[in-house]
């Protein structure tokens, strides 16, 4: 035992100059290496998509006379085709509602349940706790066609309300979910000692669970927000008039047309549409991660 | 005169207080407190799921109601090629993604797992394929795989003259499944990698102190120190990830809506193709039931199959 730790301890103290440059370009081939592949790879689909946006057509085209990495005359015209041309905008203020709907709807609903089930224990609650959990592992392409059915009966086929309210049904489970969590690492000695001050059970929510967990109801919150701005299927199924569309579906539905595709508005589009989620990222990354990583360790 | 307004003011006293007393009394906050997320499920998930399970067993089309007609619809598909080839399709694009994105997604957390400058950043970078929207980030891929104008193409004939030909990425089945799992994989790396690396940070550094003083080579450390250790967590995340691949819908929807030839058609996609856009409620409600064996097997297969074994070392270790 002695005898292996020792010796590589001692060939490296020998020759200690080789020894160094050999682990700092182990290090590089080892490390920096593949993660530059993966940071090159991850990533070049965006600026591909950067690119073309601003590319005009002629260059967009022809790759013999243009490097295709690069524009050499960069241009607005396509997202002037998008926001002037289009019901771009529209589509992203149908978008932005519905985003901010159903995180407010999903995040009070979440909150009261998440508060319900960690903090009002009553029998039987971890048993509603897993039932919420498993909501969230029925993936929503088995439940469209039933929904699309149940929105026509609630007379709300085409309209953005519909998807403000059936998007919870995948927000809920993941909010609660994360609150339970955030719930789980406030002192609970903080209520008793509020009980005993004679507060009643909201007034201990609103004046010191809520504002302990208010990390955790960011969190949830632009989860929300991305999740349900990302949507793509019941957005898909549910509405059918090309004003009440969400970005992601008018997209691919209404400017998808023909048999030549425009690709410099196509991108365009898609940068649009992403940039949102990229500015409210970036601004919270930390809560992303450790939403994200939290959910899963739970 | 007192006499009556001693009664009302008594009332006005006791009524606040009686509203705070009903906000109190625990079985009432807990009903009140659950009401709306189990109202919102129950109607949007519970019911649908349900009424998903009944729409199968009928002919229902958009705009008829349907009546119930036992097994036929699955009858139906029993004997219809293009299900059977969904049903393959789906089993292959989660095998291959599946693997794709968690050998990629450890190694990448691995490599996450080092010190060096600019950590958090790059962590931040990492995860971008994920928060973009997936369709949009589809419509990108489609644009690299653009059969004249694909940037692989490009740098395949004309910078590294390794092929004369532009690659047919989308025109013909195979290629146009293997592209397709390739942007599955794209998009699904920044997720597992980022899940992963969360639970190696927990695994403490004195275990790989105690094996490297026993000199365990450094596959050993991984082998033996690393996989056991993150069992649980990779059981989690590949339940997670099977779930949602096997009934992906929007690369596919985005990038070729089943096509050439219906050959990349998932059951999730011609659900679709059957259920909304051809009207036949029922048929694609059966199409998307016919997805439910396949997770309820691929959940517990993965979910147990993993968690098995950290069970077994948690016991020889305790």
């Amino acid at each position: 035992m002695t005898d292996t730790a020792a010796q590589p301890a001692a060939v490296a103290t020998t020759p200690p100059d080789t020894m160094a440059w050999d682990s700092g370009l182990r290090r590089l081939m080892m490390i920096y290496l593949p993660l530059g592949c993966f940071v090159l790879i991850l990533l070049f689909p965006f600026y591909w998509m950067a690119i073309t946006s601003f590319k005009p057509n002629a260059e967009l085209m022809n790759y013999k006379e243009h490097n295709p990495f690069w524009i050499s005359s960069p241009t607005l015209a396509h997202i002037k085709h998008l926001l002037f041309n289009t019901a771009y905008p529209r589509w992203l203020w149908t978008t932005m509602l519905v985003a901010i709907g159903s995180t407010t709807l999903s995040l009070i609903a979440s909150t009261l349940a998440a508060y319900a089930i960690e903090r009002l224990r009553f029998r039987g609650s971890p048993y509603v706790g897993l039932g919420i959990y498993l909501a969230y592992l029925v993936p929503p392409s088995i439940l469209f066609i039933p929904l699309a059915t149940v929105v026509v009966q609630f007379g709300l086929f085409d309209s953005p309300l519909a998807l403000i309210l059936v998007y919870p049904t995948f927000l809920v489970p993941f909010c609660t979910w994360l609150l339970i969590g955030y719930f789980k690492s406030i002192p609970y000695e903080l209520e008793e000692c509020a009980l005993v001050d004679g507060a009643t059970r909201l007034q201990i929510l609103r004046r010191i669970t809520l504002p302990l967990a208010v990390p955790g109801l960011i969190s949830a919150g632009i989860f929300s927000f991305t999740l349900s701005w990302n949507e793509f299927i019941y957005a898909l199924a549910f509405i059918q008039s090309g004003a009440n569309k969400t970005v992601p579906v008018a997209i691919l539905t209404e400017l998808v047309t023909g048999d030549v595709y425009q690709w410099g508005a196509l991108m365009a589009g898609s940068l649009l549409g992403s940039l949102p989620v990229a500015i409210f990222y970036s601004l919270f990354v930390d809560y992303y991660v450790s939403s994200l990583t939290g959910a899963v360790k739970e | 005169m007192s006499v009556t307004t001693l009664p009302t003011l008594a009332l006005a006293r006791r009524q606040p207080s009686w509203l705070v007393r009903l906000f109190d009394y625990k079985p009432f906050l807990i009903v009140m407190c659950l009401a709306p997320a189990i109202g919102l499920l129950a109607v949007f998930l519970t019911y649908p799921l349900g009424l998903g399970i009944w729409l199968a067993f009928t002919d229902t089309t958009i705009g008829r109601r349907g009546v119930f007609v036992g097994f036929e619809n699955f009858q139906y598909l029993l004997t219809d090629p293009l299900w059977w080839n969904a049903v393959f399709y789906s089993v292959v694009y989660t095998a291959i993604a599946t693997f794709g994105k968690f050998a990629l997604g450890f190694w990448l957390a691995l490599l996450l797992n080092n010190h060096f400058p600019f950590k958090s950043l790059l962590r931040a970078i990492i995860l971008m394929p994920w928060i973009v929207p997936t369709v949009l980030s589809a419509l990108a891929f489609w644009w690299i795989y653009d059969p004249q104008f694909s940037i692989i193409s490009y740098l395949l004939v004309d910078v590294l003259h390794w092929r004369t030909t532009n690659v047919d990425f989308l025109g013909s089945p195979w290629p146009a499944r293997f592209s397709l799992i390739a942007a599955n994989i794209w998009r699904g790396i920044p997720f597992v990698a980022i899940s992963l690396l969360a639970g190696l940070q927990t695994i403490s550094p004195s275990l790989y102190e105690a094996a490297m003083l026993d000199g365990a080579s450094a596959w050993q450390r991984f082998r033996y120190i690393t996989f056991p250790m993150m069992m649980p967590i990779l059981a989690i995340v590949m339940t997670f990830s099977i779930i949602f691949t096997f009934t992906d819908f929007q690369l596919v929807y985005a990038i070729t809506r089943g096509g050439p030839v219906n050959s990349t058609h998932l059951l999730a996609t011609l659900a679709f193709q059957r259920g909304i856009a051809g009207g036949e409620l029922g048929e694609g409600a059966a199409i998307a039931v016919s997805m439910i064996p396949f997770l309820v097997f691929a959940t517990l297969f993965s979910y147990f199959g993993l968690a098995r074994r950290k069970w077994q070392q948690g016991e020889s270790n305790d």
